[in-house]
């Protein structure tokens, strides 16, 4: 059994009249698997980890997302949380007046900071008592985000785009916490539109105009990927891309 | 139980060292009600305080070039369910010296009490003062609190100061304080206050740039609940060549709570610049996503980002 596995997903925002932006999507992610999810921008990434994730606003119009084989629909996020799911978004938020370690220390037991700030390349003495707001740099708050995803070890860590961002991570960062996760036996949805990145996954796919376009090895997804071949637009280029 | 030792006990529950009134190397005044209960001057700080008709008038002065190792702590407060505390205070940090105030505000009965203090600060050229009030109130909201200040801050000088008001319920807080700023000084003024049930939080901060090269920051937390009222009026002024001021406004709603920011920027010199920013509403939407994701019930979430600000 699958440790998520989504099947039919359509996502249309309430209330809008436009297409879907989630297209009867079908993918699973094994247990301990990382899962790299390509694709340019627009394509319906981000939002399909925010249906994962339950975020408000983001319930699946059709189709069903089962977590264990039980439904996760009607769950909110913190139950979610609850089963082994968590997030580090793309973008991730400030918050005045809550250290790092702090942080890093919610939803988990007192004391994985330390090495989860290491496995990031975070010196542990430097950054625990820093505040998490604006104080920060882009890159700095990135390297906390993933920071606090290793110290939560969930079952399933969705990774919206690691590598985006003013002061990006390197790849060998965004490795040592993929290697971290895949040690621990959590899965891995790592959301990117490089190529590069996707190579560290165990399997991919492709996602264009909201619909799972090729799934396989990270070298064939990256690949087809990388032609920006579409078989589901035209048959030629794919539109989104 | 006497006074002193109803006074000590409160100050100590408020988060108070007690122990620091019995240094003898470390200046203090200490007032219940209109009664002085204890006070202390160090080499370098003379603490002059006395009851008067209606109330207690204190002067501390810190000489010039005489720079404080230890912290000069105040405690004042109203241990009965009903009184009156009203202050007359004038401080005087001397040039080139400096200090650091820890003020405790105690009323943890009270139903009907009303504080008042009325505050004349001058912080001498190259001088520092840091100035530290925390309040400690009791669960019926029954506190009037009125601090007024009047703060001169000399040439290259530095006056921060930081209000806490988050224990208990506020009752009504009517804060004013106006600080004008010689040349190349520097301006702090930090608050924050949590409001619950009827609070009526009032807090006006100005800062009056008017040297040469004068820094002012006004940054101000307020979060309120339940059918608390919060108005934060901020007030900089540029009036000299390279003064330069920024406000910083942040009020957190929930439940039937109203609050209202207003940021009054104002430039009388072309080579000034103040700059102001005002955040009010819900709990941000992203934040509390991402605490939830952690693990975080919503509610727990809640207290997570207003205890962060508050902080």
């Amino acid at each position: 059994m699958s440790l998520l596995s989504i099947r039919d997903l359509v996502f249309r925002p309430a209330g809008a009249s436009c297409a879907a932006i989630l297209d009867h999507l079908d993918l699973a992610i094994e247990q301990g698997e990382v899962h790299a999810l390509l694709g340019a921008n627009g394509t319906g990434k981000s939002t399909l980890a925010y249906v994962i994730m339950g975020c408000e606003g983001y319930r699946p119009s059709e189709g069903e997302l089962l977590y264990d084989g039980a439904a996760l629909a009607g769950l909110k996020i913190h139950e979610r949380a609850r089963k082994g799911i968590t997030m580090a978004w793309q973008e991730p938020v400030r918050f005045e007046g809550v250290t790092v370690a702090d942080y890093l220390s919610l939803g988990t037991e007192r004391g994985a900071a330390d090495s989860a700030l290491e496995l990031v390349g975070m010196n542990p003495a430097l950054y625990r008592d820093r505040m998490v707001d604006r104080s920060l740099s882009g890159g700095e708050r990135k390297r906390i985000e993933l920071a606090s995803l290793l110290a939560l070890k969930p079952r399933l860590a969705i990774m919206d785009e690691p590598d985006s961002g003013i002061d990006m991570l390197s790849t060998r960062d965004i490795i040592n916490v993929i290697s971290a996760f895949k040690e621990r036996g959590s899965a891995v949805l790592l959301i990117t539109h490089r190529e590069e990145i996707a190579l560290i996954a165990d399997r991919a796919s492709q996602l264009c105009n909201g619909r799972i376009i090729c799934s396989g090895t990270p070298e064939g997804v990256a690949g087809h990927y990388k032609k920006r071949h579409c078989g589901l637009c035209d048959g030629t280029e794919c539109h989104y891309v | 139980m006497s006074e002193q030792e109803d006074l000590l006990r409160a100050y100590t529950c408020a988060g108070g060292d007690a122990a620091v009134l019995g240094d003898s190397s470390t200046g203090h005044l200490a007032a219940s009600g209109h009664s002085i209960v204890s006070m202390r001057g160090v080499p370098g700080l003379v603490v002059d305080a006395r009851e008067t008709a209606d109330g207690i008038f204190a002067a501390v002065t810190v000489k010039k070039d005489v720079r404080l190792a230890k912290p000069v702590h105040l405690c004042f407060g109203v241990l009965h369910a009903e009184g009156t505390q009203r202050i007359e205070m004038r401080v005087n940090i001397e040039e080139g010296a400096s200090a650091t105030f820890i003020a405790h505000c105690i009323f943890p009965n009270a139903v009907k009490v009303r504080h008042a203090m009325d505050a004349e600060v001058s912080v001498g050229d190259r001088a520092e003062m840091r100035y530290s009030e925390t309040h400690y109130h009791g669960p019926h909201g029954g506190v009037e609190v009125i601090p007024v200040a009047r703060v001169n801050v000399g040439a290259g000088g530095r006056y921060i100061t930081d209000f806490t008001l988050t224990t208990g319920r506020v009752g009504k807080l009517s804060l004013d304080y106006t600080v004008t700023g010689g040349r190349d000084s520097v301006t702090e003024l930090n608050a924050r206050v949590f409001g619950h049930g009827q609070d009526d939080v009032r807090i006006r901060d100005a800062v009056l740039l008017n040297g040469r090269n004068a820094r002012g920051m006004i940054k101000t937390r307020v979060a309120i609940e339940d059918d608390a009222r919060a108005e934060v009026t901020g007030i900089t002024e540029g009036n000299a060549d390279g003064a330069r001021g920024h406000v910083d406004c942040m009020e957190i709603v929930k439940d039937r709570a109203v609050a209202r920011a207003i940021p009054i920027v104002q430039v009388n010199n072309p080579g000034a610049k103040v700059t102001h920013e005002a955040a009010i509403g819900s709990v941000d939407k992203r934040q509390m996503e991402t605490l939830m994701a952690h693990g975080l019930s919503p509610q727990e979430a809640v207290d997570v980002i207003v205890k962060g600000i508050l902080r």
